[in-house]
């Protein structure tokens, strides 16, 4: 199931509503095996994308393969997708309602029941199984929400800001049941816009601005590639002078403690030097600049 | 999986719901009570024979005519038993009868010489049966449509307005979804109206109306086929209206056109039932032709090859509805942001999947 194939690609997909162009010229992999976090402003163009691959939206120009085959009816019954808007039947038991979508991508009904019951013990609603979902909280609504996206076991999966409206300790079962997809081999694209949740929790990484790709690819390639080196330095007295140090940004200021942006090929060590000279140096070290950084240096 | 599989899945969960939910099985329950009331009480509240009160030398005629006769002394005794409500009536000196407020048929005919009666056409109708019979197949398919159409409609809105449709159209196609609600409703409402008629056929050999039998079956025969096609028919329509909206509180919006379109032939088939050119075209005539076909038929107006052109017609209407219906639905479907109209619906791209 692992091979380099087990790729699902957009490549060069357009949408246009009316004269809107949501999307343009879309392109990027979900890797097997990969968490891919899809981040955006809202509006960006994130929905639109997964919809296409489900194809409850059709793309004006370009193709969606999964395993390099354009993506069929039947290729797409074996996907899961968790939309943006959620929604289940009020008014049936939580059980018999992934039952019921569990049939409809193709399950036998006693594979249907196992598996069901395999995953509301997961995402601890087992015991609410037999519920009407009007009368679950929100979270737990949601919970069943995630076991109506997995129930199939499927090939791929797509969830529309899977996060959104759960509570914490939801976040963590949601989170370690992706998790578990994941290292079985599924690749999974996810939306969000909590961008700590996504730097937590995703191995690649696509950014989306006003329906272009800004970046796509390895989260920790995409930090080096689009943030310059980042460091700070606390000293005795006022940090000032870093202001008139070749090749040295500032980002922040406060006293004695400089947060700084080194240029491309500027070495630290000068720096280091600099403020030794002027008196103790009290702290010296790098910073990893957050995904916040790297979204606001592309999505602009 | 296919869409044949895909549809029998959504039919099976529409109808499960539906077993489940009360207002339907009550108004089932309560349909069941009145075909089972119209049916066997009328014949149990007319009464046996009547009770008639006479001097005993006067009574061999009443009671060869198998009235229940009281001999009473004289005729102030009889009069006194009518108006103390002991007998129906009373055979006085003269003769005459008395009785309080209603002619006690059969006792003056136990005392008039009648002349004989040849029928030259036996299968006339009973003016009763000819009035209720066109009413009760207009009402039937009129409720029916009305209910289980409605019933379709607000299915695909909760799925609209619950946005469970995105999880459903990315794992089935779209036609299936439609189609298994299609066959749930038809399922749903062809038992409902089986099991009234059986209860109304039980009802009229109980209740001793069993004369009107030979004569009802081949309209009910025929009925069922162009119940079903009509069924379908209404249906398309309001499949297309649910898709439009995103809530329940809009449909009153959309449902007015479908609602027209079986309200006014309803009352066109009842208020036009004697006027034999209207009742042709209308019995033609596709929204009409499930309660005015029968009706004919029921009247012997009809030439045997006509119920078949008709329903011809009808199954043809019923495909283009059904297959505009599901463009629409189809077109109309995702967009969860407020009401469509059928236009875009109609171009709508969105027919993936």
């Amino acid at each position: 199931m692992l091979t380099v194939t087990s790729v699902l690609r957009l490549d060069g997909v357009d949408r246009s509503f009316g004269d809107r162009q949501a999307l343009k010229n879309v392109s990027f992999d979900v890797v097997a095996g990969r968490m891919t976090g899809f981040v955006g402003g809202n509006g960006a163009g994130k929905t639109t994308t997964m919809r296409i691959i489900l194809g409850v939206l059709a793309a004006d120009a370009g193709r969606v393969t999964w395993r390099g085959a354009p993506l069929t009816p039947e290729v797409r019954r074996h996907f899961g997708y968790m939309p943006e808007e959620r929604g289940l039947y009020p008014k049936m038991s939580v059980r018999e309602q992934v039952v019921y979508l569990g049939r409809l991508h193709g399950m036998t009904a006693a594979a249907a029941e196992r598996a069901t019951e395999a995953l509301l013990e997961r995402v601890g609603l087992a015991e609410r199984g037999g519920d009407l979902l009007e009368t679950l909280s929100l979270g737990n609504q949601q919970r069943a929400q995630i076991a109506a996206a997995l129930v199939h076991d499927p090939e791929v999966l797509v969830l529309d800001e899977p996060f959104s409206g759960l509570d914490p300790l939801a976040v963590d079962t949601v989170v370690g049941v992706l998790r578990e997809r994941a290292a079985a081999g599924t690749p999974v694209l996810f939306s969000s816009h909590q961008l700590d949740v996504v730097e937590r929790l995703c191995d690649d990484l696509v950014i989306i601005a006003d329906g272009v790709i800004r970046a796509a690819g390895d989260r920790e390639q995409l930090r080096k590639t689009y943030t310059s080196p980042r460091f700070e330095l606390v000293v005795e007295t006022d940090a000032g002078w870093l202001r008139d140090q070749p090749g040295v940004t500032l980002v922040d200021l406060d006293g004695a403690r400089a947060v700084f942006d080194l240029a491309v090929g500027t070495d630290e060590q000068p720096v280091l030097h600099a403020a030794l000279a002027r008196g103790p140096v009290r702290a010296f070290r790098p910073v990893t600049p957050s995904l916040t950084e790297i979204f606001r240096e592309v999505a602009q | 999986m296919n869409t044949v599989q895909a549809t029998r899945l959504v039919a099976a969960r529409e109808i499960r719901v539906k077993l489940r939910d009360k207002t339907f099985l009550f108004s089932t329950l309560f349909f069941l009570l009145i075909a089972a009331a119209a049916t066997i009480l009328p014949p149990l509240l007319s009464g046996g024979p009547s009770t008639v009160a006479v001097t005993e030398q006067s009574a061999g005629p009443l009671r060869a005519a198998g009235l229940e006769v009281r001999t009473v002394p004289d005729d102030r005794a009889a009069e006194q038993a009518v108006r103390d409500d002991e007998v129906d009536a009373a055979v006085v000196s003269g003769p005459a009868v008395l009785a309080m407020d209603e002619a006690p048929d059969d006792v003056v005919a136990a005392l008039s010489s009648q002349p004989q009666v040849r029928l030259l056409d036996p299968d006339a109708l009973d003016p009763v049966a000819a009035f209720l019979v066109p009413f009760f197949f207009a009402f039937i398919f009129y409720v029916t449509s009305q209910v289980f159409g409605v019933q379709i409609a607000q299915s695909i809105i909760e799925e609209k307005q619950t946005r469970i449709v995105e999880i459903l159209a990315a794992a089935v196609p779209v036609r299936a979804l439609l189609a298994g609600k299609m066959v749930a409703g038809t399922l749903l409402a062809l038992g409902q109206i089986v099991l009234v008629a059986l209860v109304a056929v039980a009802g009229m050999a109980f209740g001793d109306g069993g004369g009107l039998l030979p004569l009802l079956g081949p309209a009910i025969g025929w009925f069922v086929p162009f119940f079903i096609v009509g069924f379908v028919l209404v249906a398309a329509m309001w499949a297309a209206a649910g898709a439009l909206v995103n809530r329940l509180e809009d449909i009153g919006g959309v449902s007015t056109p479908v609602q027209l379109a079986v309200m006014l032939p309803f009352f066109a088939v009842i208020f036009l039932k004697d006027n034999a050119t209207a009742m042709q075209v209308l019995s033609y005539v596709p929204f009409s032709a499930p309660t005015a076909m029968p009706l004919r038929l029921f009247n012997g107006d009809a030439a045997i090859w006509e119920p078949v052109a008709a329903l011809v017609l009808l199954l043809l209407t019923a495909f283009a509805f059904l297959l505009a219906g599901a463009r629409v639905y189809q077109g109309a479907l995702l967009r969860t942001n407020g009401r469509t109209s059928i236009r875009t619906a109609w171009r709508s791209r969105e027919s993936v999947s």
